[in-house]
């Protein structure tokens, strides 16, 4: 029958079209966004914070990076806690993303202290020396424009103040893209929550490494420590590293747990066995040579 | 009753600018699969791996592909309708329109104004004028279909309206969006629904643009090719409904253990499954199609095209509802696998079967009989082995990346760093620009297959135009 009347097969198609649409698209409208998933941890972006978003989008961030942690095992360890519905509510749109040729951003914020962003945003290759990530340090000599920042808040309805829109004034593009980093995935107490308590005595099972060893775990060093701390402790965005500051206990403490407020990231998911192996080559390292 | 005047000037039109947006989208492609093996090739602003990536996926959908669905579509329309088109001024508006929104997306696209939203990145000034390009089209279409000489719609027609209509209410949907100026916008969906709305849209842009219309000249220019009808006409007409019911839900498998509500997801990876059904009915029935025509593979090089084209759709519609199960998303998604996947579907099926539409049109449009048979062998081997060679260098490092994602110590630690994995895929990638030059070889002899055919093609035997009415 349809076969002869256009009209009838596109009104059939439609309704077609429409089910899948309605059900799976329209439908999640009353469970998503709504009281059942709010978390009153998340607060909306700041002005500087929105355009450093609209820069992320500018530059296609999203082109190769994700913003969103699945509750997998290897994932969580990686990234941190799971993605919820709740922490997305101020995203228009949404930057989940696609394709991970970088690494996942959903927990990027407060990982890393600022000094790390700005190194690793105009000189990516001096952190992870092989990594692609292209070099953003052009960012730095674009101002920003208070007038046209002020106008995007009006329309997303977020609020702000005449000062922060008055700050605007002394940041630049960079300024702007790192803060919004630093709030990624952070506003909820994640690593809090998060952090294993380490229990029973802790012993270094490692007592007396001969210098091979040593020499062994070196890569190690190199590919977590080395950007902050230099390729010979010598300190760089962290301070230089000195073996006999603290004793063992402190030290692996201070290394498997980070110090969040100083900037210092957790290594716990390294696991114990090799921040182990780092607090002994810190231990051993000789500050002139080896 | 004297044979319809069919405008054949309007399709030539279309085929030259799409060839020549295809062109560049692999073009396009290959720069950008060197920057990924090398940062040095970012030129920022505008030509970073950011902005080039969009350029490269808008330009061989809008570009290549629904470039040529224009061109089929109103060729076709005319010879299924037996009618002359309603509005030949409809149509060279339609023209314009498509070139200057083509145009305009790469500069904006380049410039930064993008809603990063997936094959919908172009901002809102530009989505209004693809909404009134799309109107344009389809009225004309619609049209021509109401003013029909052959009142039986064969399914091609069927596929044709089934895209207007989806295409429509996709597009507008996923578009909407508030302005701030006139290159910025902020988008009406928030967070995880505008995660759920984009993919919705995401996945249905397969169906409606890169699916129903490639079938739509599968349906058509099979039987044109061979000279022996579809096997199935029942088969084709339950294949078509369920393809368009079902293609629907299945968006949220985009999204699998993401924060998108868990029943939506689940909803999405059984839809997902099911669609084996209709997308194989196609394929059946394209195979079925050749029984006592198979010598054909050998004979006809417009036939190689067509069976190497739906079974590559095929594979991709296998490949892909696996990737829509939990479990194995859970391990691939976000790899190199994906792209591999897209890749398959782009360059293997869509491409393939809009060279064979081309080649088919030739002596129709430009009245030339094509230039060398022997170039367009050689061009589909080029093509069907860069695409392989793209397309499994990919899975493969998709996998190796994916193991080592998560692979664990004894102490339950991961043993990867994130970058320990990513410079494992650099031999990969390399291999990968490889077969994406072999491909863009392949384009390059089509382009001068066709420019030399205009050039110095002979003239069409006498019987082919005499059988131009049929349908």
């Amino acid at each position: 029958m349809w076969e002869k009347k256009p009209i009838l097969l596109m009104i059939l198609a439609t309704a077609a079209i429409l089910t899948g649409t309605i059900v799976t698209m329209v439908l999640p409208f009353f469970w998503v966004n709504t009281e059942a998933d709010r978390i009153e941890y998340v607060t909306p972006y700041t002005p500087l914070e929105q355009e450093g978003r609209d820069i992320y989008m500018r530059e296609g961030c999203n082109n190769c990076h994700t913003q969103t942690v699945r509750p997998l095992v290897a994932e969580v360890l990686r990234y941190g806690d799971y993605s919820k519905s709740g922490e997305f509510v101020y995203d228009r749109p949404f930057l989940w993303g696609s394709k991970r040729t970088g690494s996942d951003l959903a927990r990027l914020g407060g990982k890393y202290p600022d000094a790390w962003h700005y190194q690793h945003m105009a000189d990516p290759r001096s952190i992870f020396p092989r990594t692609n990530m292209p070099a953003y340090g052009w960012l730095s000599d674009n101002p920003l424009n208070p007038d046209m920042i002020r106008r995007k808040m009006r329309v997303l309805g977020f609020p702000y103040t005449e000062e922060q829109i008055d700050e605007l004034a002394s940041k630049n593009e960079m300024d702007a893209i790192i803060a919004y980093m630093q709030k990624l995935g952070n506003d909820i107490p994640w690593r809090q929550t998060a952090r294993t308590e380490i229990v029973g005595e802790l012993r270094n099972p490692y007592p007396d490494p001969d210098q091979a060893t040593l020499e062994s775990w070196q890569p190690l060093y190199q590919s977590n420590c080395s950007a902050c701390h230099g390729a010979n402790m010598e300190g760089g965005i962290g301070p230089e590293l000195v073996g006999d500051v603290y004793d063992e206990e402190t030290l692996f403490r201070l290394i498997y747990d980070g110090i969040p407020e100083n900037g210092m990231p957790a290594y716990a998911n390294l696991g114990s066995d090799r921040v182990w192996q780092l607090v002994n080559l810190i231990k051993h390292h000789q500050p002139n040579g080896n | 009753m004297g044979k319809p005047q069919y405008h054949t000037d309007i399709v030539r039109s279309f085929i030259n600018w799409s060839i020549l947006w295809g062109v560049v989208a692999v073009l396009v492609g290959v720069i950008a699969s060197l920057q990924m093996v090398n940062p040095d090739l970012n030129y920022p602003p505008y030509f970073t791996f950011g902005r080039l990536r969009p350029l490269h996926t808008n330009a061989a959908i809008y570009g290549w592909g629904v470039g040529t669905i224009f061109a089929m579509f109103l060729y076709m329309v005319q010879r299924l309708c037996k009618t002359p088109l309603w509005s030949i001024g409809l149509a060279r508006f339609q023209l314009w329109l498509f070139n200057i929104v083509i145009i305009a997306s790469a500069i904006t696209l380049l410039l930064g104004y993008s809603s990063t939203l997936e094959y919908h990145e172009m901002e809102w000034p530009i989505d209004i004028m693809i909404v009134v390009l799309w109107v344009a089209f389809s009225i004309n279409i619609i049209m021509t279909i109401i003013k029909r000489k052959e009142e039986q719609m064969y399914i091609s027609l069927w596929y044709m309206m089934a895209a207007i209509i989806g295409v429509a209410i996709l597009f507008t949907v996923n578009g909407l969006a508030v302005p701030v100026s006139a290159f910025k916008s902020y988008s009406i969906f928030a967070g995880t629904n505008s995660a759920n709305v984009q993919w919705w849209f995401g996945h249905n842009a397969v169906a409606m643009v890169l699916t129903a219309p490639p079938l739509a000249m599968f349906y058509y220019f099979l039987p044109k090719s061979t000279g022996v009808p579809i096997y199935s006409h029942r088969l084709s007409i339950i294949a078509f409904w369920s393809l368009i019911f079902m293609y629907l839900w299945t968006g949220a498998h985009h999204l699998l253990w993401t924060p998108v509500p868990d029943w939506v997801q689940t909803l999405a990876m059984a839809f997902s499954i099911m669609l084996i059904a209709p997308s194989w009915g196609a394929v059946i029935n394209g195979y079925l199609s050749m029984n006592g025509q198979w010598h054909q593979m050998r004979s006809n090089y417009l036939v190689k095209f067509l069976i190497l084209g739906i079974t590559f759709y095929g594979l991709q519609t296998l490949q892909g509802p696996m990737q829509a199960i939990r479990t194995f998303s859970a391990f691939i998604h976000y790899t190199d696998w994906v792209p591999g996947h897209v890749h398959m579907g782009a360059m293997g099926w869509v491409s393939l079967v809009s060279m064979a539409g081309i080649y088919y049109l030739l002596p129709r449009i430009y009245g030339r009989e094509v230039y060398s048979v022997a170039l367009a062998n050689l061009q589909f081997w080029l093509v069907v082995i860069g695409q392989l060679i793209w397309s499994t260098s990919m899975w493969i490092a998709g996998v190796l990346q994916a193991g080592m994602w998560n692979a664990m110590n004894a102490d339950g630690s991961l043993t990867y760093t994130f970058t320990e994995t990513m410079v494992e895929m650099y031999p990969y990638w390399w291999i990968r620009t490889g077969g994406g030059i072999i491909y863009l070889i392949g384009i390059l002899l089509f382009v001068y297959n066709i420019y030399m055919t205009v050039q110095k093609g002979k003239e069409p035997a006498p019987q082919l135009l005499e059988v131009e009415g049929r349908a």
